[in-house]
């Protein structure tokens, strides 16, 4: 579980994050969404610890991340997944050693162990015959199914997904929120998603955190944002006709 | 103020260099992978150069030796001090700024675009340690480039000399020979060990704190060798002014 309470960020004297404050729970995934420029992936970068913030807390499981010592925030780190809007693998490595970097940095594995777990993953991830491809050959999705194997290799406790189905088709957006999901599910991570793809909201979001001008201005469920009457969440979900659709029909089955 | 900042910068990226080393058996294998492509990839230029150079300044030498009471051993003595004093190590690293320096600013400048870097430190890893220090170990192999462009520079003088019809080999070899001072080797060398450093450092320092995107890569590129060569260029004063003044 990640708690973050009255969480502020400034860049000089853009005050980013206005005093955020929320729980992500273990097994679930959390989407944090809102328009271009609300500060979800600032507050992303401050969860991760890749942005210092100015004041409130970040708490990894009660302990408060800028407490941390150095190794105790190394060892923290080597929990965490991270899947990055543009994959971020390695160019100079083929798929498999990106999958292994993890492992080999951070275990004592043997090699054939290291090379086993990278089996396993590329399967889970339906990429069982890419091992020795390079990023560059690989298209969009595959780049993205990686990227979810290179986070998950080392068991992590969190996972954390930046755009995870930008730049994908629809359908391949799909297979990778599902994928998400099952390994959420199956391995008990928590997932924090920052995402503006509606289909993603209404696919795997069983928490969903809305900000807004660096404020968080709604939070629920996928379920409950269906009922919602806050305006500024409407206005960003329900931008287009079809989800207005798919809103009229819910709320009329649900009647 | 910016220069400033940049300065302090660069000086807390070298104590991250040091700082919290990545695992052995992984900063082997980068090690290995920078020699190929910083020390053996640059071996063919530099011979290439060296060599010409080296015919070119003992032409250049003999043609500009009019006065019959200055020995013909004079060409090759001024070939050896021109390559061994100034040419290899300084001319070399201006060239070794344009073709490594380039090569490591865009190659860790283009992992920060991509988010490589951020990939690297969200799993909790010194990313400088892992970028740069393999880098600066495989420069250390630096003074081998040097050497061999020592040699190539002395032997192209040689084969102008004497396959141009610029002198004798007795007297070029003479003129290698006369008044050779050991120390001048040892200054050459402390040079090399002061550049590597640089050649290994700016060009990084440029390629990890860039911001921006594929425009910038280029830009940095650039920046990075204008810079690498002004500290070569100054060094090189201070270090001849301190050692041989």
């Amino acid at each position: 579980m990640i708690e973050v309470k009255d969480l502020h960020k400034s860049f000089g004297d853009a005050h980013i994050l206005k005093g955020i404050s929320t729980v992500f729970e273990k097994g679930k995934t959390n989407l944090i969404i809102g328009q271009s420029g609300s500060g979800k992936t600032v507050f992303l970068k401050c969860l991760l610890g890749l942005f210092d913030y100015e004041s409130g807390s970040i708490m990894y499981e009660g302990k408060a991340f800028k407490k941390l010592s150095i190794d105790e925030r190394t060892a923290l780190r080597s929990e965490i997944g991270m899947v990055f809007q543009g994959s971020a693998l390695f160019d100079s490595m083929t798929i498999a050693q990106n999958v292994m970097f993890p492992l080999r940095m951070f275990t004592k594995q043997s090699k054939s162990e290291m090379e086993d777990r990278v089996n396993f993953v590329l399967n889970r991830v339906n990429l069982s015959d890419a091992h020795n491809k390079m990023p560059s050959e690989a298209s969009g999705g595959m780049q993205k199914r990686v990227a979810i194997a290179r986070a998950i290799v080392n068991k992590p406790k969190y996972l954390f997904c930046d755009e995870p189905n930008s730049g994908l088709d629809p359908r391949t957006s799909i297979v990778i929120d599902n994928l998400i999901k099952e390994i959420t599910e199956e391995y008990q991570i928590t997932t924090v998603i920052n995402s503006h793809d509606m289909n993603s909201v209404m696919q795997i979001g069983e928490k969903i955190v809305f900000l807004k001008d660096g404020l968080k201005e709604w939070e629920g469920s996928r379920k409950t944002i269906f009922k919602t009457d806050n305006e500024a969440v409407t206005n960003f979900v329900y931008s287009s006709e079809l989800f207005k659709k798919v809103r009229r029909m819910y709320l009329e089955e649900n009647q | 103020m910016k220069y400033l900042h940049n300065i302090g910068s660069y000086f807390l990226m070298i104590k991250d260099i040091f700082r919290k080393p990545t695992k052995w058996s992984v900063m082997k294998t980068l090690i290995f992978k920078d020699i190929d492509d910083l020390i053996i990839g640059s071996l063919g230029i530099v011979a290439f150069i060296a060599f010409f150079v080296g015919g070119v300044v003992a032409i250049q030498t003999s043609l500009n030796i009019s006065n019959p009471l200055i020995p013909k051993y004079l060409v090759g003595f001024a070939t050896r001090q021109s390559i061994i004093l100034e040419f290899a190590p300084t001319f070399i690293s201006i060239i070794m700024a344009g073709k490594v320096g380039s090569f490591i600013t865009s190659s860790i400048g283009t992992m920060r675009v991509t988010e490589q870097i951020d990939a690297l430190e969200v799993m909790g890893i010194n990313a400088i340690n892992y970028l740069v220090f393999p880098k600066f170990i495989a420069l250390m192999l630096y003074p081998f480039v040097i050497s061999i462009a020592m040699f190539l520079g002395i032997l192209g003088g040689l084969a102008a000399c004497v396959y141009g019809g610029y002198g004798t080999l007795e007297d070029y070899i003479e003129g290698v020979r006369t008044d050779f001072i050991v120390f001048h080797m040892v200054y050459a060398f402390i040079k090399t060990i002061v550049f590597a450093f640089v050649l290994a450092t700016i060009p990084s320092f440029y390629g990890y704190f860039m911001k921006g995107g594929a425009l910038e890569v280029g830009k940095a590129s650039t920046t990075s060798f204008v810079w690498t060569s002004v500290v070569i260029i100054l060094l090189n004063f201070l270090l001849t002014s301190l050692l041989l003044g």
